[in-house]
């Protein structure tokens, strides 16, 4: 039988080392949907998606009572829209249309994010696809919930370079169109390589085609659960860093399964995975940054960071994927700097760049994430940074992401405030050297050699 | 049998168990197990109960929440399957 003072481990690391479900993310497809007339598509999106998602937020209320854990948030991903627009959307106002039904939809269930206003064109765009990248800015700056993410590059396929330079460019617009909010769409926007059918977390969720009608993922937390378990061990070797790693994503990443199955047994919709991420908030003791410092480094971006960074992602993984039956979506240690008090303090202090964050995403789950760059940053310069990235997890077999926010009308140093679990950030310096020769060369680049590995 | 597990925390004072088990009684739940310890100076408490006769959890829940309140310490209610979860393979 259970002792106390498991019981009391685990209400500690609930109470005090903010412990967490991050995410019940609910998965709609909505191929089902398709129409070429685009009022009746609008009407079927919002049946579907207020249909299937309408117990959702009670029953994640419910479970939250039950095991006395908080789920932060309750979220819905849908079929890419790029697939479901294309019979019915002629112009890009049409798929904005679109972008308003799925906020509606998202209000009447009470989700705060919807994932899936997206488009996969890791070879080539279709016409459909460019008519909702084309939609994006407007779709974000006119939308509160609705999150947007563009898949441009995978290891089979290569990187759609047209696809990479129109996104530097609409990175902008939407930063444009929202800069009086600090151009808070851009934190609504994920440029992928690699990007997983069924990651919970935004903004980058989408319900892949691969996946069922519908099904229900978890994203678990736990940063400072991993903190406060290491320093109980500073000093110790790395056999003890890694083990004490090990055993915190075991129990936390648990927690996450057990959601996951009674959010699955109560809904009637199939569980999919568990993502086990560390993700961080802007909270004090939420911090990924804040785990590495107690590995051993003065800061954040010092020396021996990514070393830090790779070994806790691997750990975290290998603790985790005995936790649960089936694990997916980015998994791993994030690495936002917004959304992470440790990160903020590093780039404040000088600690952190926007070159070590590449370096560091090499090695980690995600990629350049919540980063506020300035807002005179040229597009081509945003389609270098986001090239850059995907080769990154092109060659490397792994997902990256790029969520840039060129802040319309702030410079290096400044302050930029996103509010609630988006936090803020200094904006960082980009190299001032162009690349907008190599961006605007146009068509793809092609696939990496999977033999000869060195 | 449905199990949960009821905690109690915060400074020691006359009657804590009393007031949670006569709630407890009231309300049709067993007691199974009762374990107590005192850590850092503070009064911490664990029981396990079975609550199958209990048709509405989160009003107990709440309940003792409040009932905690009134005594000036904390009492959760939460179903044991998160510790097991957790603590065991």
């Amino acid at each position: 039988m259970i002792n106390i003072n498991e019981v009391l481990e685990t209400n500690k690391m609930i109470e005090q080392e903010n412990l967490d479900v991050r995410t019940i993310t609910l998965g709609i497809s909505l191929l089902d949907c398709i129409d070429s007339d685009l009022e009746r598509l609008k009407v079927k999106i919002y049946d579907k998606i207020t249909g299937t998602a309408k117990d959702l937020v009670s029953v994640g209320k419910a479970i939250e009572e039950q095991y006395g854990i908080p789920i932060v948030n309750k979220r819905i991903s849908v079929t890419p829209i790029a697939l479901v627009g294309g019979a019915a959307c002629r112009t890009p106002e049409d798929y904005v249309e679109i972008a308003k039904v799925l906020d509606r939809a998202a209000e009447t269930v009470g989700v705060n994010f919807l994932g899936g206003f997206s488009a996969l064109v890791s070879k080539g765009m279709t016409a459909s696809d460019r008519l909702l990248m084309q939609a994006i800015p407007q779709a974000l700056a006119q939308t509160g919930r609705v999150c947007s993410s563009v898949n441009v590059g995978s290891t089979k396929t290569g990187i759609d370079m047209d696809a990479v330079k129109m996104m530097g460019e609409i990175i902008k617009k939407t930063a444009e169109l929202t800069k009086e909010e600090d151009s808070l769409g851009c934190a609504k926007l994920v440029i992928f390589c690699n990007a997983p059918d069924d990651n919970p977390f935004m903004a980058g969720a989408f319900h892949g085609v691969t996946e069922a009608d519908a099904v229900i993922n978890v994203g678990v937390s736990g940063p400072g659960v991993v903190k406060t378990a290491l320093s109980k061990v500073r000093g110790e070797n790395f056999e003890v860093l890694c083990e004490t790693i090990k055993k915190t994503a075991f129990k936390v990443t648990r927690v996450g399964q057990l959601v996951a199955q009674e959010a699955s047994r109560r809904l009637g919709i199939p569980f999919g995975i568990v993502d086990l991420s560390l993700a961080p908030t802007p909270a004090i003791g939420d911090s990924v940054a804040d785990i590495l410092q107690e590995i051993g480094v003065e800061y954040a971006g010092a020396p021996g960071t990514t070393a830090a960074l790779a070994l806790l992602n691997d750990q975290v993984k290998k603790g985790g994927v005995m936790a649960s039956s089936y694990v997916g979506g980015l998994s791993g240690a994030f690495i936002p700097v917004s959304e992470d008090q440790g990160m903020i303090d590093a780039v404040k202090a000088g600690a952190l760049t926007l070159e070590k964050l590449e370096a560091m995403t090499c090695v980690c789950s995600v990629g350049l994430d919540m980063i506020a760059v300035p807002g005179n940053t040229p597009a081509s310069t945003l389609s270098g940074i986001i090239a850059d990235e995907m080769a990154i997890g092109m060659v490397n077999q792994k997902t990256t992401a790029v969520r840039l926010i060129p802040v319309v009308g702030k410079g290096v140093g400044e302050m930029v405030e996103f509010g609630g679990l988006l936090g803020y950030a200094p904006v960082m310096p980009v190299n001032p050297y162009s690349c907008e020769a190599f961006v605007n060369r146009g068509g793809r680049i092609p696939a990496p050699i999977h033999s000869f590995k060195n | 049998m449905r199990k949960f597990i009821i905690t109690v925390v915060g400074h020691d004072t006359v009657g804590i168990i009393a007031k949670v088990c006569t709630y407890l009684a009231e309300n049709q739940v067993n007691i199974l197990d009762i374990s107590q310890t005192i850590v850092d100076g503070y009064f911490n408490m664990m029981m396990v109960v079975d609550a199958v006769k209990v048709t509405d959890v989160t009003k107990m829940s709440q309940e003792l929440a409040g009932l905690g309140e009134e005594i000036g310490v904390v009492i959760h209610c939460q179903h044991e399957d998160i510790f097991n979860m957790m603590h065991r393979i």
